[in-house]
């Protein structure tokens, strides 16, 4: 008898009411990327078939799918290549980036002595470099990692030191007062408080880094998706070539998430606790 | 007696010899060990520039700055300093935050991993001291203005520093609240007895706490006029509003329209 009186209300409130899934603004949110890349396909397909755009030209998805199963063996074979070459290139750059940036942000002599050089060196087209590279190293891996390191580097450095260099005034007092070195004021206070402003580079850095393995690729190497995407437009395979973008966009999408991840993992002070708040570090 | 702080004759000047602004010049001011000086003044008249000079944080172009019998050169150690921002690092807790100068500080530095326990127990004391009992592991943006101001004023007290030196604390809060700040540093003044220089340009603030009030004239700035603030303690609120405090209040505040006018 009680039992059954117990458990009545709770009965009463299982059965929420019936709403479609998606007028739930969470699921809504989580679903809208992936509606607007199918929307995106879609209309892309219908508009190559209602011209009746050549292949060549602009394959419709179908066919680029198509391309991609049939070649899936050395899409992914080129594919690994291309994230490793990328990957090792991206690491590269967060150490030296972290390393150069932590050293210009906390040093003004440092920084007016390296900083014009690193614009400079910033401004030249890497692609022009990658031939340096070749006959430094030969045509294969490494010219491609030394690209995406060079590509990458320079956003993250640059919002390191920016980190760094902009510790509120009074906040550096605090730490003087207390007879704080310099070295403890960028341990303490700039370090940390460059971390948000690293990690939002890091989501710049990795989509760069692939701009620079694919580049160097292209140039020069005997394997990587730039590789498969010349060799495949030297032979008017266009529907490979779009399927080599697609599958560099999807990596891309993969390591920003990685970094969008760890960003909010380490960082949930800076986001005010808004969902990140919960992972919060300790101490 | 001799003075606990003694500043003599100081001028200070930012920028260069020629167009820089002299911000202080031939400011003098002493303080005895544990007493509570305010000083107020005309804004822009470079009470935040004294306190750098006081800390050390900015060295003096002529005079001397004397804190405890020795010559300020450079920033000391048994200073701690709250300003009107509570500059609290986001990414810590309260009680780290609070935990910060001694981490910085000797000997407590090198101690730090040995007697953690001690001095979390005293940081734990402080914050009940203020009232912030149950905040330790909060976020500071999980904190009021005030209840930030409360932390910054632990984080400025948790070495035991001979000097406090407190720069508008109070100014960015509202008025309830600062009010209420003001018995807080009142009891917490009155159980450790640090010396306290509290910079500050509400004249009720000045006199509520502080045993001297100086007032400064406009830049380039200098003690013109002292006043000396023999209420009994504890005061509380009303105290305030009574005829013998209000005509301090308002002597006051006759000097500073000089001063302001004399600009």
């Amino acid at each position: 008898m009680t039992d059954s009186t117990a458990r009545a209300p709770v009965a009463d409130e299982a059965p929420a009411p019936r709403r479609p899934w998606l007028a739930n603004r969470r699921n809504l949110e989580r679903a809208l990327p992936w509606l607007v890349v199918i929307g995106l396909f879609l209309v892309w397909e219908i508009g190559v078939r209602a011209f009746s755009v050549p292949q060549f030209v602009l394959p419709a998805p179908s066919v680029i799918f198509e391309s991609m199963w049939k070649w899936r063996v050395p899409i992914l074979d080129n594919a690994g290549q291309t994230l490793f070459t990328t990957v090792v290139g991206f690491a590269i750059a967060i150490v030296f980036g972290l390393v150069t940036g932590v050293l210009i942000g906390s040093s003004s002599l440092i920084y007016n002595g390296l900083y014009p050089v690193l614009i400079g060196f910033n401004s030249i087209p890497k692609v022009a470099l990658v031939p340096i590279l070749v006959i430094w190293f030969g045509i294969g891996t490494i010219p491609a990692i030394i690209t995406a390191f060079l590509i990458s580097f320079f956003p993250i450095l640059v919002n390191v030191a920016t980190g760094i260099a902009t510790v509120e005034p009074e906040l550096r007092d605090v730490l003087r007062a207390l007879g704080a070195k310099q070295r403890d004021i960028i341990l303490k206070v700039g370090i940390p408080r460059a971390m948000p402003y690293f990690f939002a580079s890091l989501k710049v850095a990795i989509t760069v880094a692939f701009v620079g393995s694919i580049i160097a690729e292209t140039v020069a190497a005997n394997k990587g998706i730039g590789r498969l995407m010349i060799v495949a437009s030297s032979r008017f395979d266009v529907p490979l070539v779009f399927a080599g973008l697609l599958v560099t966009a999807v990596m891309g999408v993969m390591m920003y998430v990685v970094a969008n991840y760890v960003e909010r993992r380490m960082t949930g002070w800076a986001t005010r606790g808004m969902d990140g708040g919960l992972s919060a570090p300790q101490g | 007696m001799t003075h606990f702080v003694e500043l003599d004759n100081v001028t200070l000047r930012y920028g260069g010899e020629a167009d820089g602004t002299v911000a202080l010049r031939g400011a003098t001011l002493r303080v005895h060990k544990g007493e509570f000086v305010a000083v107020v003044g005309p804004s822009g008249c470079g009470k935040s520039t004294l306190m750098k000079a006081l800390s050390g944080l900015w060295p003096v172009n002529a005079g001397t700055v004397v804190v405890a019998g020795r010559e300020v050169k450079r920033p000391l150690e048994i200073v701690g300093m709250a300003f009107q921002n509570a500059t609290l690092l986001p990414w810590r807790t309260t009680l780290a935050n609070i935990m910060l100068p001694l981490e910085i500080v000797e000997p407590h530095r090198h101690q730090l991993r040995r007697r953690r326990a001690d001095y979390e127990a005293k940081a734990r004391e402080l914050l009940r001291l203020v009232g912030l009992s149950g905040f330790e592991e909060k976020y500071p943006w999980q904190l009021s203005g005030g209840m930030q101001q409360r932390a910054s004023l632990c984080r400025a007290l948790i070495h035991e520093p001979e000097l406090l030196i407190l720069d508008e604390p109070f100014g960015a809060l509202d008025m309830f609240t600062r009010e209420e700040l003001w018995g807080v540093m009142q009891e917490v003044w009155m159980a450790k007895r640090p010396t306290v220089i509290l910079v500050t340009h509400d004249l009720r603030e000045a006199v509520f706490l502080a045993d001297r009030v100086l007032v400064m004239s406009a830049r380039p700035g200098r003690m013109v006029h002292e006043r000396a603030v023999e209420l009994p303690r504890p005061r509380t609120l009303e105290d305030t509003y009574r005829p013998e405090f209000t005509e301090i209040t308002h002597a006051l505040r006759d000097h500073i329209s000089q001063a302001r006018a004399a600009a």
